[in-house]
């Protein structure tokens, strides 16, 4: 093997790295996204298993390569990942989703650090790489627990409630500045056992940052922390690639890492709050109303066969899902009633969705798609805020603040200037709900109140079905 | 009590204060009713008619002599004599405009209900005259422009070619200016409408009309009347004219100011923009004319052969309808004040409608009565609760945008100075794939952002290239290192669940998407 063949086929993966992510912008150009994701994967792995294990010619001689036990030590564990990995992506139910890929977050976070020690271990670092190998193993390990505690959080093997430790801003910041400390005293001096020390250390105050940031973040806010850590995963992989010279990973980190900080960049914007104050956690609690008590009226029951006699009769419904629907396990049911009013009653059925509906983003996206509901009807809150004045009826199911009036009414209310989709602006809004309780920001809905407004109580599940028996 | 019922001597008045109807009505009251010869010829109500509804057909004086008189018309001189004293006249007196007129009815000793002062709270709209006949008014305006104009009102498309639909704009849109917007309507027109009342606008809308509105501050109306304007107004709402007028081919004015002379709504220029052939009708030509040029009871050409029409007796063009309204008027009024239905007047001061419409009471004149303030938006609306000091972002002030970029920009160019040369070359790598990052991710469309997740966490899998590496770097001189194997391994082994299980799982979500 030759060296520029090497480094030859690290430009052409990251180049079909770039083209799947651009590829990924619509939904015709996706899968091939994903192919040439698949192949520019490949291209890069076969190359440096075959460097691996041969090792490659430098002026007539052969360096590197390993003897004949590399064989086993490299294809035996690429195997059983691959077969793990293939298993759990075939497995996991659409709704798992978010969880999955906070797993996945965490393999790469470890990985990451795994990277570092083994670095360390080889010794000969200088000063620059040094520092770089710190800067990588803290990421790794802040990724890795910090993913961690979001899968719990999103698996519900946690309580979802924001983690209030007293002076927890301080204990983010304390830990932050002994990481720097630590970093400036590993670069001058990383020989021996001061330098495992120090690793040790900076390993084990990220692993507890990691920990303790995400702890604090409550489950409304998952989809800015999922992608976020997404970012830091990118950024800890960049890390390693600086360590140890490789360029394929310092693209694939940085791709990813400013991909996910994008995505969270948006994630914030949908929900009017900055991204310091996400990740200074502590918002919503669950259930308690926040701000004074206030009377809001009356809210109205309806029925299961009343709100399919207004279907029915109604020219063009909007259904806005939200987390609650994946609660549920409803998209088929919803799936099936959109079909039916379309098919047997000739109704415009169409979904808003508005950006951090789910726990991930674009989280109802895959939810609808997986229940066939073709993508074509599922428009972004952007594309379908101007039309709820024409529409007969909406259908809120799972959804809470993501379409509160109070956001654009209440400039004290704590989701103040978030955007929302204005449902209410409809001739008649259903709400399926499983009680009167507040949404995640803990903030009361004053859409429930509105004349033009009624609430389906019960699991949203069989409220649609029940719909549907009654169409 | 008797109730007469004169013919109204005013030259060209067609109508007349009752109608067979009504005069059963007002015996259904308690009255006796006693109409004057001859008194609805012009309407159409023969002296027959009012004899089998059950009315006394008199002459002038026996009329005029009776304890209630009903007419239209304010009383000449002579009529008033006729009258006796502390008789009640219910008539259109204009009072704002006739203290001698009061003076006259006053010493005659009447008591005086003016049917065009009622006020216009809801409770006295079946009494309101000046609605009634404005709404007649609007109404005939609308058919005499249409007669005046050499089109059709409607657009069509004809064998003979598209015609194109009359554009008619309507100045002011009280109950005059509605009804001729109705009508226009009903006739096909394309109509715009305005009004110094902004809060009107719905209304015009509701009557199938544009509103278009001055551009500037509205006047908002205590009495339900509109008022003067103020400069500032007036010349914005000239420059709003200017520009409607020039595009209709009929104009129709109906502003009034109670009290006052008509305001000067359209200008010589206006009028010499339009097109020839154009129809304005100026519907206050009688109290000075909202249209340059136009003159009481006559049809003007003017040199560029727009027509202006100014006849003040428009409800008198349609006399059955207009004396049918103003005779259902005068009933409601006389129900309200004849509470026990016996044919016995009893007044109730305390009544702002029967006190706002006395304008001489027992040979007193009582007019102004004291104000009622009616709208349909309140006068001071309640100002809206200081709103909390808006959060806004300050810009931040570019100085500091520059300073904060320029010092990061040194701290670089510092840190790459003293950087060896490999660094700086991978660096050039990270920053160029950031960059490119940002743009390709922000093309992707919500709705694929699962999917990119799970891509990209498959490709962050490509760590495991930092672990093959770490695994050849396991060959030291002192031999295998083991511990080095153990978490090189380990990190292939992790790195590979992501890279396969990224891309599946990607696979699989992508392939559920699909198109409807």
């Amino acid at each position: 093997m030759a060296p520029t063949l090497q480094s030859g086929s690290y430009i052409l993966a990251g180049l079909l790295f770039i083209l799947a992510l651009a590829g990924l912008s619509k939904h015709e150009t996706s899968k091939r996204g994903n192919v040439l994701g698949c192949v520019g994967m490949a291209v890069a792995l076969i190359i440096t298993v075959l460097t691996t294990l041969i090792g490659y010619r430098s002026g007539g001689v052969i360096l590197g390569g390993l003897p004949a036990w590399g064989v086993a030590a490299v294809l035996l564990p690429m195997a059983a990942g691959a077969v793990i990995g293939i298993l759990r992506a075939l497995k996991v139910e659409m709704t798992g989703m978010p969880e999955l890929i906070a797993l996945f977050h965490s393999f790469v976070g470890l990985a990451a650090v795994l990277v570092g020690w083994v670095s360390f271990m080889e010794g000969g670092l200088d000063k620059l790489h040094a520092g770089e190998l710190f800067v990588g193993v803290f990421i790794g390990a802040v990724t890795f627990t910090g993913s961690i505690i979001a899968f719990m959080k999103l698996s519900a093997r946690m309580k979802s409630a924001p983690l209030a430790l007293p002076h927890h801003n301080l204990i983010n910041l304390a830990a932050l500045v002994a990481f720097v400390a630590l970093t400036v005293v590993f670069v001058l001096k990383h020989q021996g056992a001061v330098g495992w020390i120090m690793l040790a250390a900076v390993t084990i105050i990220a692993l507890a940052l990691g920990l303790h940031l995400v702890a604090a973040i409550g489950g409304g806010d998952m989809p800015v922390v999922v992608s976020m850590l997404n970012s830091y995963s990118g950024w800890a992989a960049a890390a390693a690639g600086f360590t140890l010279n490789n360029d394929l990973l310092i693209i694939t980190g940085a791709l990813v890492g400013s991909s996910g900080a994008y995505l969270s960049y948006i994630m914030c914007k949908a929900m009017n709050r900055s991204f310091i104050s996400v990740i200074m956690g502590g918002f919503g609690s669950d259930g308690a109303v926040v701000g004074e008590a206030k009377d809001y009226g009356e809210h109205r029951e309806i029925t299961a066969p009343e709100v399919a006699e207004l279907l029915k009769h109604a020219s063009s419904v909007i259904i806005t899902p939200g987390y609650g629907m994946a609660v549920a396990q409803a998209q088929t049911a919803v799936a099936e009633l959109t079909t039916k009013l379309h098919r047997e009653h000739g109704v415009k059925v169409r979904f808003g969705i508005h950006p951090v509906a789910g726990r991930l983003p674009g989280h109802m996206n895959v939810l609808l798609a997986e229940a066939k509901v073709p993508y074509d009807i599922v428009l972004e809150m952007d594309e379908i805020n101007d039309d709820f004045s024409d529409t007969d009826v909406v259908l809120v199911i799972g959804a809470n603040d993501t379409v509160n009036p109070a956001a654009l009414d209440d400039p004290h209310s704590p989701i103040a200037g978030m955007p929302v989709l204005h449902v209410w602006e409809a001739g008649q809004v259903i709400i399926f709900k499983r009680s009167m309780a507040t949404g995640y920001a803990g903030v009361q809905n004053p859409l429930f109140f509105k004349e033009n407004s009624a609430m389906l109580f019960g699991d949203a599940k069989q409220r649609v079905e029940d719909i549907i028996r009654a169409l | 009590m008797q109730i007469g019922i004169p013919r109204e001597s005013l030259a060209g008045e067609t109508r007349v204060a009752a109608t067979p109807k009504s005069v059963a009505q007002l015996i259904k009251l308690g009255y006796t009713v006693a109409v004057e010869k001859g008194a609805g010829a012009h309407a159409s109500y023969p002296d027959e008619q009012y004899a089998q509804a059950g009315a006394e057909v008199v002459d002038a004086a026996a009329a005029w002599g009776a304890d209630i008189v009903t007419k239209i018309n304010p009383p000449t001189d002579a009529e008033i004599k006729l009258t006796k004293a502390g008789a009640i006249l219910i008539s259109l007196i204009a009072a704002p405009r006739s203290p001698e007129l009061l003076d006259k009815l006053a010493k005659q000793g009447l008591t005086v209900l003016a049917m065009d002062s009622v006020p216009r709270i809801s409770r006295a709209q079946s009494l309101d005259v000046i609605s009634s006949m404005a709404n007649i008014g609007g109404y005939r305006a609308v058919v005499e422009a249409a007669h005046e104009f050499g089109s059709f009102f409607t657009g069509q498309v004809t064998a003979a070619g598209k015609v194109p639909p009359a554009r008619v704009f309507v100045s002011g849109a009280g109950v005059a200016g509605l009804s001729a917007i109705g009508t226009a309507r009903a006739l096909g027109a394309i109509v715009r409408a305005t009004d110094i009342r902004a809060e009107v606008a719905e209304q015009v809308e509701s009557m199938g009309a544009e509103f278009v509105a001055v551009q500037a501050e509205a006047q908002k109306s205590a009495d339900g009347y509109a008022q003067e304007a103020s400069e500032d107004y007036a010349a914005a709402a000239a420059k709003m004219y200017a520009e409607q007028v020039k595009d209709a081919d009929i104009v129709i004015t109906t502003a009034l100011i109670p009290g006052k002379p008509a305001p000067r709504l359209l200008t010589e220029e206006m009028v010499a923009s339009m097109k020839p052939g154009s129809v304005i009708v100026d519907m206050a030509a009688g109290t000075g004319g909202n249209v340059a040029g136009s003159k009481p009871d006559e049809l003007v050409v003017t040199a560029n052969g727009v027509k202006i029409v100014g006849y003040t007796d428009l409800p008198g063009r349609l006399p059955t309808q207009a004396s049918q309204l103003y005779a259902t008027n005068i009933v409601n009024l006389m129900k309200l004040l004849t509470p026990e239905k016996d044919g016995q007047v009893v007044f109730d001061w305390e009544d702002v409608v029967q006190r706002g419409m006395a304008v001489v009471t027992d040979g007193e004149i009582t007019w102004p009565p004291p104000k009622v303030a009616v709208s349909a938006a309140p006068l001071t609306p309640t100002p809206p609760p200081p709103a909390p000091p808006k959060e806004e972002k300050k810009p931040r002030d570019p100085r500091i945008t520059y300073t904060v970029a320029g010092i990061c920009a040194a701290a670089l160019l510092a840190l790459f100075w003293v950087s060896p040369v490999g660094l700086l070359s991978h660096f050039m790598v990270f920053m160029l794939s950031v960059v490119v990052g940002y743009y390709v991710i922000g093309n992707v469309s919500h709705s694929l952002h699962t999917p990119l997740m799970s891509v990209t966490n498959a490709i962050s899998g490509i760590i495991i290239v930092g672990s093959l590496v770490g695994l050849t770097q396991s060959q030291t001189a002192s031999g295998t290192s083991i511990p080095i194997v153990i978490l090189a391994v380990a990190g292939i082994l992790l790195a590979s669940i992501n890279v396969f299980g990224g891309f599946t799982v990607t696979q699989r979500m992508l392939k559920m998407f699909k198109k409807g």
